[in-house]
């Protein structure tokens, strides 16, 4: 506890980092991944191709994607960039898959209904399907958060600095308190992270409290 | 795309395909470390994880500690291990049994949970003991559900062992890490593609393998 008082200033550094480094990927991954996901609902040839290509990139290992990204497309090796570029990959992978199964398990019923009573393409997407299908989409934030924080550690080991940083640093200074603190800091920014979500999902669908879901 | 001709020729030079550094002894030491984690995580998670399904008991807390297990970083925890119980094969081994076991209880208890439960109760009805229960109908029925705890643990593995070079394991990661400490990019890229190629194939392998089982 010394030793992180005595650092406080460089641990909210490290910490600001890790949260940009986290939001920024899971963010882009779940916009992008949104209109696929769609896409990839409503038609069964494109799911099964999206679905299989997500699967492949989810199981590219993280360090050697690390290695290899800024050898396709030109950034420097120590670049933040790479490190976010790379965890929006893997949201993007696990996050077309969950938007598939949201808007797959809307029922068509519903979706003919609000067609029948005048809705346009974009009234029915905003006003009824997205709504019914927020708390899976939530479910599926909340998972690709957490592994998210966990992951953006692993970039300190190509120099981009963050809560790993304290990892390394803790290694080679053979300095378990270090360790110790950054793994507690890592879990409470996922943790902290989480309720966001959370919050922000009870914030933008107020029913789903009433049946105590999401 | 000239760093990629790079690693293609560090690919290609015969001194990196022999003896104790070269690209086979590298891979056969990566999927020993994956095996024996595997295995280990296997034969602590995968009964418990039947024990789970089948009784419906902590089910509550196998969730929550997989759940937790996931928030936990996994180049913290190795680099603790090794500071905590020194360096050697052990302590990097039995971190990467810890973070093996969620998909693996993930996928033995979702297995089980997932059999129809009047196929259940059809089996005790014809008066099958509850080992039978499990063993003949609950395990059969679960297959697939289990070779893919068993696809992505040996996934994670695989992928972790590339971390755990940091802290002193050979295998893959060796090429990474060493290529990192003396900015050797057509070395660390083409151990990358190595690892790349090695997750995929695993990855193939499983995909088959799930084709093929019964359930």
């Amino acid at each position: 506890m010394t030793w992180a008082r005595a650092n406080s200033d460089r641990l909210v550094d490290l910490m600001l980092q890790h949260l940009w480094l986290s939001v920024v990927p899971v963010v882009v991954g779940f916009l992008l991944a949104l209109p696929i996901g769609w896409w990839a609902s409503r038609f069964a040839r494109p799911r099964a191709v999206l679905l299989a290509a997500g699967g492949i990139l989810y199981t590219l290992p993280s360090l050697p994607l690390l290695v290899i990204i800024p050898g396709l497309i030109g950034t420097s090796f120590l670049d933040p960039i790479n490190v976010a570029i790379v965890l929006t990959l893997y949201a993007l992978a696990l996050f077309v898959r969950i938007v598939a199964d949201a808007f797959a398990q809307v029922s068509a019923e519903v979706l003919d209904s609000a067609t029948a009573s005048g809705y346009s393409w974009w009234q029915r997407f905003g006003g009824v399907e997205l709504p019914l299908a927020g708390p899976v989409l939530l479910a599926g934030v909340r998972v690709a958060s957490v592994s998210t924080v966990s992951l953006v550690t692993v970039g300190a080991l190509v120099g981009v600095s963050n809560l790993g940083s304290l990892f390394t640093e803790g290694f080679q200074r053979d300095f378990r308190t270090e360790i110790t603190v950054g793994i507690v800091l890592v879990v409470i920014l996922a943790l902290v992270l989480d309720a966001v979500w959370v919050l922000l999902g009870r914030l933008l669908m107020p029913w789903t409290r009433l049946r105590g879901a999401g | 795309m000239s760093v990629f001709s790079e690693a293609f020729d560090w690919l290609s030079t015969s001194t990196n395909w022999h003896g104790p550094d070269g690209v086979p002894h590298r891979v056969l030491e990566h999927l020993g470390y994956t095996a024996l984690t595997v295995v280990i995580a296997s034969a602590i998670a995968i009964p418990l994880g039947l024990w789970i399904g089948h009784t419906g008991r902590l089910r509550g807390l196998a969730i929550a500690v997989t759940g937790a297990l996931r928030a936990l970083p996994t180049l913290g925890l190795l680099t603790l291990v090794v500071l905590w119980r020194g360096i050697g094969l052990t302590p990097p081994i039995a971190a990467l049994v810890v973070l093996a076991i969620p998909p693996l209880l993930a996928g033995a208890y979702a297995g089980v949970e997932s059999v129809d439960r009047r196929t259940v109760d059809a089996a005790r009805g014809i008066g099958m003991t509850e080992w039978q229960v499990l063993t003949r109908v609950e395990v059969p029925l679960s297959l697939s559900l289990l070779l893919g705890g068993l696809r992505s643990a040996v996934l994670q593995v695989v992928a972790t062992a590339t971390v755990a070079a940091y802290i002193g394991l050979g295998g893959l990661g060796r090429y990474l890490l060493d290529g990192i400490a003396v900015r050797d990019y057509p070395q660390m890229l083409g151990g990358s593609l190595v690892v790349v190629v090695l997750a995929l194939l695993l990855d193939g392998a499983f995909a088959l393998l799930q084709r093929l089982s019964p359930t």
